[in-house]
């Protein structure tokens, strides 16, 4: 009975410290602080401290995992805690349109002009008055030389029977039907009805062949060998291939997707001049090289690219021609079309 | 029953495959997270670069942290509202009990990502921010009923004489409960505070659905980072983590088999 | 003082004497209202609200009533989402049975052995929950894959090679591997209070080893088996994540569809009538359990 009083005292004093130490966390108002809020893994983590070290503003940083997670989150309370955020460019038209973005103020962002002029004003933020590009790719097919025996161009290869049970489709939604429609011809945004059954019956007809549809895992299977084929994205084929030089990457014949990853900051945002300060930092020359080299994707800043190994320059899988690049569509908001393409892709995954 | 060899034999081989089948991923963990190569599938050399890493990985050591000490508030919440609680309820009238307990077996029982859900529901109607406080809240809401279920047992077991006698003895009721009646409860609240820990840390689901800014712990860490592929230094974290508390738990059951052992001297 | 514990004892039987004002009965029964105030709102409010959600149109913006979302459910002409319930209910059947099968052996194993043993070893069931249960199930992906450890192995001792991955036999491994613990520690829990001399008597009567189990040891530990079957079928048809990576996305359980809702699509009022009819179901199930295997935390404590 002693021993179990001693130890719920010893557990009492734990908690204790425990909350005071918590308590002591809280922020004196003079210090700068700024709200990051990115992808997992998506940054060099040593850019925070040297930010930190910089400007003296203490970054509070978190993680998403999907594009809708992150609109989940800053939709709900405690959104307004979020500063800066690293949206794709669908979801940045969407937070444009609702109202949720601030727009951003280029006299504190000097080193916008470092960035690509291709990069900038596209559909989805046509002055980027509200979004800094952060990282770019295209999606295309990694393949596996060893295991192909034919040449792979086109999206039609993922419907080859050759390969039954040896490929790879992502379980998303938009890439999966954007593949089928780009495939056919059509528009990934498209909201001509017929256009989209032809895709899903195509998808269904694909089912049989398909090994699995995944996620981030199929990187670690890509350089494994676990099949001839994967739908991915540039930069991870980037990475893919540097660990198995057997897989080779090819954006198709047909088209295929462009995508953004911008940095944006809310509309709630307290402290609006620190988030400008990191969006420049962010495209400093050294900075933005140390994350396109942590993270191995494609950076829209002019200097980076400019100082990268001719090979590198030269590699379609990171930097594909303009004419490739000309053949690529961005994803925009479906709007209420997203539903409808959820439950048809729930029938295609479900059936 | 007298057991024959056969039968022993069985009984071992059949423990030993159960226990492969436990161990099996965990071993393969432990082992690659010495692996010099990121890969999870290929062995490229023996490293403790992961472990190093580790420690200066900020994010990591944050959402550690958080794992840990939102377990500890969480589950000491628990213990004190719970066992309030089991004896509140162990007093109330049949209706009541009924109620009670009813409702308290509704977060045991349900779809955790049902209850994850309706959390985030509740914090945004409330306007409770998305954050350490949600997180804690949550926590504490899928662990009491866990406290409630330890402790009423222990409730319906006591022996009240004692708690009588104490207070013929002159003690105040107060000090009669402590005196007489907590430390009979004792070992439900142990084991309340133990589930509800260990629950609370391997929670992946509720947290998910309830962290916010700034704030996120180990599992949802790993879920974010997913898409970029996890870290080995996540590895080397869990391999710390197990091993610490496999080192603890024995040591505790070896302390009790001894001490059990003294009292039948 | 003496006399007013006595009656709360005596109360505590008899039912009719309770209402009657604020005794020291009612007085200890408010240890209970902090919990009861959190119950409200935390756990009650919060499954009225995703009650209420499941039926507007669009929540949180919309709020005008609407059934579509239970019609879209269940559409019996294109009935996906039925399907989808239906394989959640028979993967999740299939899981349990096989924890039991596993789990009844070992337990019986376990609670013959020497008390000091069997603490050990069953604290050591609990533990795998230490190791977070994403990193547990990459760890099975590494095992299970083509060219993965344990194919490598057979095919090292020149076997063939076992192409479990991304079937939804590796769904059901999942679910076995990450609920048996619940199956056994219930089971276990039943069978070490089984009073030994009453197998004893049964042997002195002349029962046989299997007659003693048939007739004694089964009978008793069903309460065991029974919160046993339901820790493990519960947390089995709502599981995601794990059908996700092992299953390679094609075996959608109900689970990933709620989550898809709020993380991918945005449809909440879809995904709370999806979780308003996975309530419903566990509440029938609870009902139908018998009542003993509810009293003691599902016996897993």
């Amino acid at each position: 009975m002693m021993k179990a009083r001693r130890a719920l005292a010893l557990l009492f004093a734990i908690v204790m410290v425990v909350t005071m130490f918590s308590g002591c966390a809280k922020d004196d108002p003079n210090k700068r602080t700024l709200s990051v809020f990115n992808w997992g893994d998506y940054i060099d983590e040593e850019v925070l401290q040297m930010f930190e070290e910089e400007t003296g503003i203490e970054v509070i940083y978190s993680m998403y995992e999907t594009n809708e997670d992150l609109y989940t989150k800053i939709t709900s309370p405690g959104g307004d805690s979020y500063d800066v955020i690293f949206p794709s460019e669908y979801i940045i038209e969407r937070l444009i349109n609702e109202g949720l973005l601030a727009e951003i103020n280029y006299e504190n962002i000097p080193n916008m002009e470092l960035i690509d002029e291709k990069y900038k004003d596209l559909s989805f933020d046509p002055e980027n008055k509200y979004s800094v590009p952060y990282m770019w790719g295209t999606v295309g097919i990694v393949y596996n030389k060893t295991l192909v025996s034919t040449e792979i161009d086109s999206w039609y290869d993922l419907w080859d029977p050759t390969y039954e049970r040896n490929l790879f489709m992502m379980d998303s939604m938009r890439d999966s039907i954007g593949v089928a429609l780009k495939m056919l011809g059509y528009s990934m945004n498209t909201r001509n009805m017929d256009e989209i059954d032809e895709a899903i019956a195509k998808l269904k007809e694909q089912k049989s062949l398909v090994l699995a549809y995944t996620g981030d895992e199929v990187k670690d299977k890509m350089i494994a060998g676990e099949a001839a084929m994967a739908v991915l994205y540039s930069g991870d084929a980037a990475t893919v291939i540097d660990q198995n030089p057997d897989l080779g990457y090819v954006v198709p014949v047909e088209g295929s997707n462009i995508w953004f990853d911008n940095m944006c900051i809310l509309s709630t945002s307290q402290h609006k001049t620190e988030a400008e300060e990191f969006i420049n930092f962010m495209c400093r020359t050294d900075i933005a090289e140390m994350n396109r080299a942590y993270i191995n994707y494609s950076s829209p800043q002019r200097e980076v690219y400019e100082n990268l190994p001719d090979e590198v320059k030269a590699d379609p899988v990171q930097y594909p021609s303009d004419e490739i690049y000309s053949h690529c569509e961005v994803y925009e908001d479906l709007g209420d079309y997203t539903q409808i393409y959820d439950q048809l892709w729930t029938e295609v995954i479900a059936s | 029953m007298k057991k024959n060899p056969i039968a022993r034999l069985f009984s071992s081989v059949y423990g030993v495959l159960v226990f492969t089948f436990m161990y099996a991923p965990i071993v393969v963990l432990i082992v690659f997270s010495f692996n010099k190569l990121k890969s999870r599938g290929k062995w490229g050399g023996f490293t403790l670069d992961w472990y190093r890493a580790l420690f200066e990985n900020d994010t990591i050591m944050s959402a550690l942290w958080n794992t840990l000490s939102i377990a500890l508030l969480s589950s000491t919440i628990a213990i004190i509202v719970g066992t309030m609680a089991a004896i509140g309820i162990f007093f109330m009238n049949k209706h009541w009990r009924k109620v009670h307990m009813n409702v308290a077996y509704l977060p045991v029982m349900n779809a955790d990502i049902v209850t994850g859900i309706s959390l985030l529901l509740v914090f945004s109607v409330l306007g409770i921010r998305l954050g350490y406080v949600s997180l804690l809240l949550a926590h504490v809401t899928f662990n009491i009923p866990y406290v409630i279920l330890s402790v009423m047992p222990k409730l319906q077991q006591l022996e009240w004489h004692t708690y009588e006698a104490a207070q013929d003895l002159g003690a105040s009721p107060v000090q009669a409960f402590f005196k007489a009646v907590l430390p009979e409860l004792m070992p439900g609240v142990v084991t309340g505070f133990l589930l509800a820990f260990t629950l609370s840390i391997d929670d992946f689901v509720i947290s998910y659905f309830t962290a916010g800014a700034g704030v996120s712990t180990l599992s949802v860490t790993i879920y974010s980072m997913a898409r970029k592929g996890i870290k080995p230094e996540i590895n080397a974290l869990s391999a710390i983590m197990f091993v610490t508390v496999l080192v603890l738990l024995l040591i505790i059951n070896f302390r009790n088999n001894a001490s059990q052992q003294k009292k039948l001297k | 003082m003496k006399g007013r514990l006595r009656r709360a004892e005596s109360v505590k039987e008899d039912a009719s004497a309770q209402s009657k004002g604020l005794g020291v009965r009612g007085r200890t029964s408010m240890l209970a209202l902090p919990f009861s105030v959190y119950m409200v709102i935390f756990i009650a409010a919060p499954l009225l609200l995703i009650v209420l959600y499941s039926v507007c149109v669009d929540p949180p913006g919309d709020m005008s009533f609407t059934l579509e979302h239970f019609r879209r459910f269940f559409d019996f002409e294109n009935p996906i989402y039925l399907q989808v319930l239906w394989r959640s209910f028979y993967i999740a059947v299939i899981s349990t049975a096989i924890c039991l099968l596993i789990g009844y052996p070992m337990a019986y194993i376990l609670s013959r052995m020497k008390p000091t043993v069997r603490n050990i070893l069953s604290v050591l069931f609990i533990l795998p929950m230490w190791m977070n249960f994403l990193l547990r199930t990459y760890a099975w992906m590494s095992l299970l894959e083509n060219t993965g450890l344990i194919n490598t192995a057979l095919e090292a001792m020149g076997l063939p090679a076992i192409n479990i991955m991304y079937t939804q036999w590796a769904v059901v491994l999942g679910n076995v591997y990450n609920f048996l613990p619940f199956m056994i520690l219930p089971i276990y829990n039943t069978l070490v209070k089984i009073d030994p001399a009453v197998v004893e008597a049964a042997q002195d009567l002349g029962a046989s080893g299997r007659k003693v189990f048939r007739k004694i040891i089964l009978p008793l530990s069903v309460p065991g088996v029974m919160s046993g079957i339901s820790m493990t079928f519960m947390p089995a048809i709502t599981t995601f994540v794990i059908s996700k990576l092992l299953g390679g996305g094609q075996y959608t359980l109900i689970g990933d569809l709620i989550d898809k809702q709020y993380k991918v699509t945005g449809d909440w009022g879809f995904g709370s009538a999806m979780s308003v009819i996975i309530m419903v179901m566990i509440l029938i199930s609870m009902n139908l359990m018998p009542s003993s295997s509810k009293d003691q935390g599902g016996g897993l404590l």
